[in-house]
């Protein structure tokens, strides 16, 4: 069987059903541009964007990512449309590649908001460009997976968004994007490093003002194994949970 | 492999638990290859447990589950090509119209583009909905979800359909055009596993039925032979002026050599090997103040079977399932 005639229709489907619906689109734009205002105010206008930046892109791929991805897997789950795919004869894993190919694409994109706005500001000649692009691909799949992992754990659409928050907020403030891990009290800071945005974001200090904490390899491969263990882990969840 | 001489479905004691209930207990049957086989029992007696582990929907404990001779119980998603599979409740995408989501549901068996739109489209118009292909599915009215449901369930030509409860909560018409639709696909040599809680829907539609009570099931045989073991009988439903609720035990006391059944209130149905003389009985109850207003002589449908069988009231069983109602 063609199984790639089955992942393009899904993705293409989430796409225009979901992602390409203007509440969605306008907050993938509104979004980044309402923390960059924010933080721009909080500095009395004296802001450096080439720190901000990270710090919006990585949030911007978190939060886009995971509200829509953790709450259109529980909403198709909830309608039983999740059933018709789970009934497709195309393997488990390649099902849940093409759902969330669509949530990726959204969380690397709305990444691009920011740095588009950047670039009408400030000279971004600096920029590493392939690595800034290898941490929003990896960011992103990293997020969609997380979003992914809250999905199959709950099965209300109120306990998606609950449940993603609990991930949500306590990461934001403790994978170094706001406050330097090396500022953290002692007994917080081992738990920054079991964070993936830690190193997604990393990844983008790193590519955007070269002041990365670690090495970029450890960072990317660090995402990897983040990224193969959250989907495993969903998918295994699905084997036990939905399929039981 | 010659599919005529296999059985499409075999189950072999095949059984599920969830928790502490046991809601398949190891049921064995086979569906021979281009027949319309029949699932029957009351709610919650294991018809879409039993559907879910034969789809892949749900994994067994126990048994094994084999399609045309070779055995899928430990992948059945290998088999998942071969079936179509019509849920009890609509499960079509809301926003989408329905030309859209039957093109969706045949992009997910592999078929291209052009394909797809072309037996989309012919099905469309073979389930009436031509004129409804570019309406969002969720302003179709019940009937017509149920149609297109089925039509997405066959869309990539399974050789088996599951059809789970196809007409419950549509309206007449609807339901007779998927009877027929249902009748079409025996035609077209489709293997049909179907439930429904319309006895008379299965007598009419079904070649060989099975009748599951309490996660087991008690009798299965060609409808046929169902009925024939039932001819056999003399029934005859006397309906009385009042309530016959207080008097059953007295009933059955007084004549032990009867058998009697109370399909309602006020109705008494009598089951004798030979002619049963109706005068005693009348005044029976006439003594006792209930009056007989009528009195026929029942030829047996495969309700008094499955009645007789599962000991269940067809008509509170409906009233449930419509109570629950398709979405």
């Amino acid at each position: 069987m063609k199984q790639w005639i089955a992942f393009w229709n899904i993705f293409s489907k989430d796409i225009r059903t979901y992602y390409l619906k203007p509440p969605n689109l306008s907050w993938g734009i509104i979004f980044p541009l309402a923390w960059t205002l924010m933080f721009f105010i909080r500095s009395g206008g004296d802001v450096d964007l080439f720190a901000l930046l990270p710090g919006v892109m990585t949030m911007s791929i978190l939060f886009g990512t995971t509200s829509l991805l953790s709450v259109t897997i529980t909403f198709e789950k909830k309608g039983r449309s999740f059933e018709r795919l789970l009934l497709a004869p195309i393997s488990l894993e390649y099902l849940m590649l093409a759902k969330t190919s669509g949530a990726i694409m959204f969380g690397a994109i709305n990444a691009f908001v920011p740095l588009i706005i950047a670039a009408f500001i400030v000279d971004l000649g600096a920029v590493s460009w392939a690595l800034l692009i290898c941490g929003v691909v990896l960011t992103s799949v990293v997020s969609t997976f997380l979003g992914l992992f809250i999905a199959v754990a709950v099965s209300e659409v109120f306990e998606a968004q609950t449940f993603s928050n609990f991930f949500r907020f306590p990461m934001v403030f403790l994978c170094g994007l706001f406050f330097p891990i090396e500022r953290l009290p002692v007994f917080l800071r081992p738990l920054s490093y079991v964070l993936p945005l830690t190193y997604g974001g990393d990844i983008l200090q790193g590519a955007v003002n070269q002041s990365a904490l670690m090495p970029s390899a450890l960072s990317l491969a660090a995402l990897v194994v983040f990224c193969a263990g959250l989907f495993l882990l969903s998918v295994r969840t699905i084997r036990v949970k939905w399929i039981c | 492999m010659n599919s005529e001489n296999t059985a499409a479905i075999e189950a072999l004691d095949v059984a599920k638990h969830f928790g502490q209930v046991e809601a398949v207990k190891g049921v064995s049957f086979c569906v021979n290859a281009g027949e319309i086989f029949g699932f029957l029992g009351p709610n919650g007696a294991g018809k879409t447990t039993t559907i879910n582990m034969l789809t892949g929907l749900a994994r067994p404990d126990h048994g094994r589950i084999s399609y045309f001779g070779r055995d899928y119980t430990a992948n059945l998603k290998k088999a998942q090509h071969l079936m179509g599979v019509v849920p009890d409740e609509s499960n079509l995408y809301p926003e989408m119209s329905g030309l859209d989501n039957l093109s969706f549901c045949a992009s997910l068996y592999g078929m291209g583009k052009k394909e797809r739109e072309t037996r989309s489209r012919e099905l469309l118009a073979s389930f009436g909905l031509t004129d409804a292909s570019k309406r969002a599915f969720g302003g179709y009215s019940r009937g017509m979800k149920r149609r297109l449901t089925i039509a997405a369930g066959i869309i990539h030509h399974p050789k088996i359909l599951f059809l789970d409860e196809p007409t419950t909560g549509v309206d007449v018409a609807s339901a007779r055009r998927i009877r027929e639709l249902i009748a079409g696909l025996k035609s077209s040599g489709t293997t049909v596993f179907l439930t429904t809680h319309y006895i008379e829907e299965a007598q009419r539609l079904c070649d060989r039925i099975a009748f599951i009570v309490d996660g087991r099931i008690v009798r299965m045989d060609a409808v046929a032979e169902l009925l024939r073991q039932t001819h056999g009988k003399h029934v005859v439903e006397l309906t009385t002026s009042g309530s016959l609720t207080q008097m059953r035990e007295e009933v059955l006391r007084g004549f032990s050599n009867v058998e009697f059944e109370f399909p309602a209130d006020n109705i008494l149905r009598s089951i004798t090997e030979q002619a049963l003389a109706l005068a005693p009985l009348i005044r029976f109850l006439e003594e006792r103040g209930i009056a007989v207003t009528e009195a026929r002589a029942v030829k047996p449908s495969l309700e008094d079977v499955f009645i007789r069988v599962t000991g269940i009231e067809v008509d509170r069983m409906k009233k449930e399932k419509e109570k629950k109602g398709p979405q």
